[in-house]
């Protein structure tokens, strides 16, 4: 499974959709996606990739790490994976 | 029904040991809050807290003691001592003793008792621990102590409503009063939560700052956890005046509401209500409202939302009341943080003290009110209330005056 296919399956099920049915150009709140919704989005993240996400609910408009689409947040995760390894 | 007084006052947070060295403290506007220090600090991403710094238990307590009480118990106990020194009672009369009760508020209780029990059975494998886990870590470990030491055999219990248990454990000890159920009630709350598990379940939420607490300001990025206790002696009124106590402040209105609508997200409605609420309980108007000890956790949505309430249940008036969140100096005590906030409510009724919202850098538009910022003032308050907003909806505010 590709880092894109894991969040979508993360999303989907926070969503209570099918897979097929999160687009990579969709934002959360289109998606249905609550600030619970999402802080258990970013917990499911955290532990399927083993990264540490700079997520903080206060402010979730001004942080590193960009959460407006599942594509903004695959390219996050993508940088927090590579960071990692090196 | 009985008019209820308060005539003694304790305590014990990251402020001071005692009432004196915290109202101090919140005068000069004071940070209680710094890095954290216990067992696996480095594995938090949350390190700081308005820990009590230079306590130790032993100059407390004795051995025995020590192995009952869970530190959210020794704290209670501490600040329970002071005010029923300060209000003069003499518990040795059975009729008082029989007719005087102790309500406390905590949220998590013995929390540290749990968290040590479950690394030695989990972590370092072990398969025996000591005999007193269980009385150590009830959540009505505090009171049942306080009502054995002091002898007090009227009700007594805990109230558990996450951020609100303090001022509902003194709604509780105040309705006891009016009502002619008791004569006098040693109530208030205590939080020991500073421990790697409490602070690591919070994380988890990520609604907690990294660098500090900063209620209303634009720049406000969460809460940030405190520890302690603050227990109060309420005392019917004529039994009061009868033996000449001091009287510090009446307690003169108490409401309670619930959102019914989200676990952790706060509601505009449930608040102002509960303000409101209280308001006419007091049978005082919005315009006689001075000053409000704010819930104020420095969240984005608590503070908005909480500001949003208090112009809904005040109107015009919200424009003239002074609003401060003494949280940026002793951090948030959950279950014990309106005991402590309290202090703040009285010594503004009394003294003409209004504490400040310190740490405030930039101006918020959704925080349009007198947030006092950084700055202490004086100023005469006819009457002063407290805000207390939970975790799962649930809304208590009590409203003081001058005796």
């Amino acid at each position: 499974m590709s880092v894109t296919d894991k969040i979508i399956a993360i999303v989907a099920e926070q969503a209570f959709l099918e897979p097929k049915d999160v687009k990579p150009a969709a934002t959360l709140e289109e998606l249905g996606i609550d600030s619970m919704a999402l802080v258990e989005c970013i917990f499911a993240i955290e532990e399927t990739f083993d990264v540490q996400v700079p997520f903080n609910a206060n402010d979730p408009d001004t942080q590193q790490f960009d959460i407006s689409t599942i594509q903004t947040i695959v390219l996050a995760v993508e940088g927090l994976i590579a960071a990692q390894k090196t | 029904m009985n008019r209820v007084v308060i005539t003694g006052q304790g305590t014990i947070n990251a402020l001071g040991m005692n009432v004196a060295e915290t109202l101090d403290a919140m005068s000069n506007g004071t940070c209680g809050i710094g890095p954290l220090e216990f067992d696996n600090v480095d594995r938090l991403n949350i390190k700081i807290g308005g820990q009590i710094k230079g306590y130790a238990a032993q100059d407390h307590f004795n051995r025995s003691e020590i192995s009952l009480y869970d530190p959210f118990t020794q704290f209670a106990v501490i600040a329970a001592q002071e005010a029923i020194t300060q209000s003069g009672l003499n518990f040795s009369e059975e009729k008082l003793a029989d007719s005087t009760g102790v309500v406390l508020g905590t949220a998590g209780g013995g929390l540290q008792t749990q968290d040590q029990n479950y690394r030695a059975v989990y972590e370092a494998g072990k398969n025996r621990v000591h005999p007193f886990v269980v009385p150590r870590l009830m959540n009505n470990a505090a009171a049942s102590h306080i009502s054995m030491i002091h002898g007090l055999r009227g009700p007594g219990f805990t109230v558990a409503s996450a951020c609100a248990s303090s001022n509902h454990a003194m709604g509780q000890a105040y309705h006891m009063i009016r009502s002619g159920m008791t004569q006098v009630m040693v109530t208030g709350g205590s939080e020991s939560m500073l421990c790697f598990g409490g602070i690591k379940a919070w994380e988890g939420l990520r609604v907690m700052s990294p660098d500090g607490c900063r209620p209303f300001c634009g720049t406000r990025n969460g809460m940030v956890q405190g520890e302690g206790a603050a227990v109060f002696v309420f005392e019917e009124y004529s039994h009061a005046k009868t033996r000449g106590a001091n009287i510090l402040a009446e307690v003169i209105g108490f409401a309670m509401t619930s959102d019914a609508d989200d676990i952790v997200t706060p509601n505009k409605r449930g608040a102002a209500s509960a303000i409101s609420r209280a308001l006419r309980d007091a049978d005082v108007s919005a315009d006689d409202v001075g000053y409000i000890n704010a819930h104020g956790t420095a969240t984005t949505v608590n503070d908005r939302t909480e500001c949003a309430a208090i112009r809904v249940a005040l109107g015009a008036a919200a424009d003239k009341v002074m609003v401060s969140s003494t949280k940026a100096m002793h951090g948030h005590l959950i279950g014990g943080t309106g005991g402590v906030e309290l202090l703040a409510v009285i010594a503004a009724i009394k003294d003409g003290m209004i504490a400040p919202t310190i740490n405030h850098r930039t101006h918020d538009p959704d925080c349009d009110l007198d947030v006092v910022p950084n700055t202490a003032r004086q100023a005469k308050v006819k009457v002063a209330i407290s805000n207390a907003f939970a975790f799962g909806g649930l809304n208590a505010v009590l409203a003081l005056k001058k005796p």
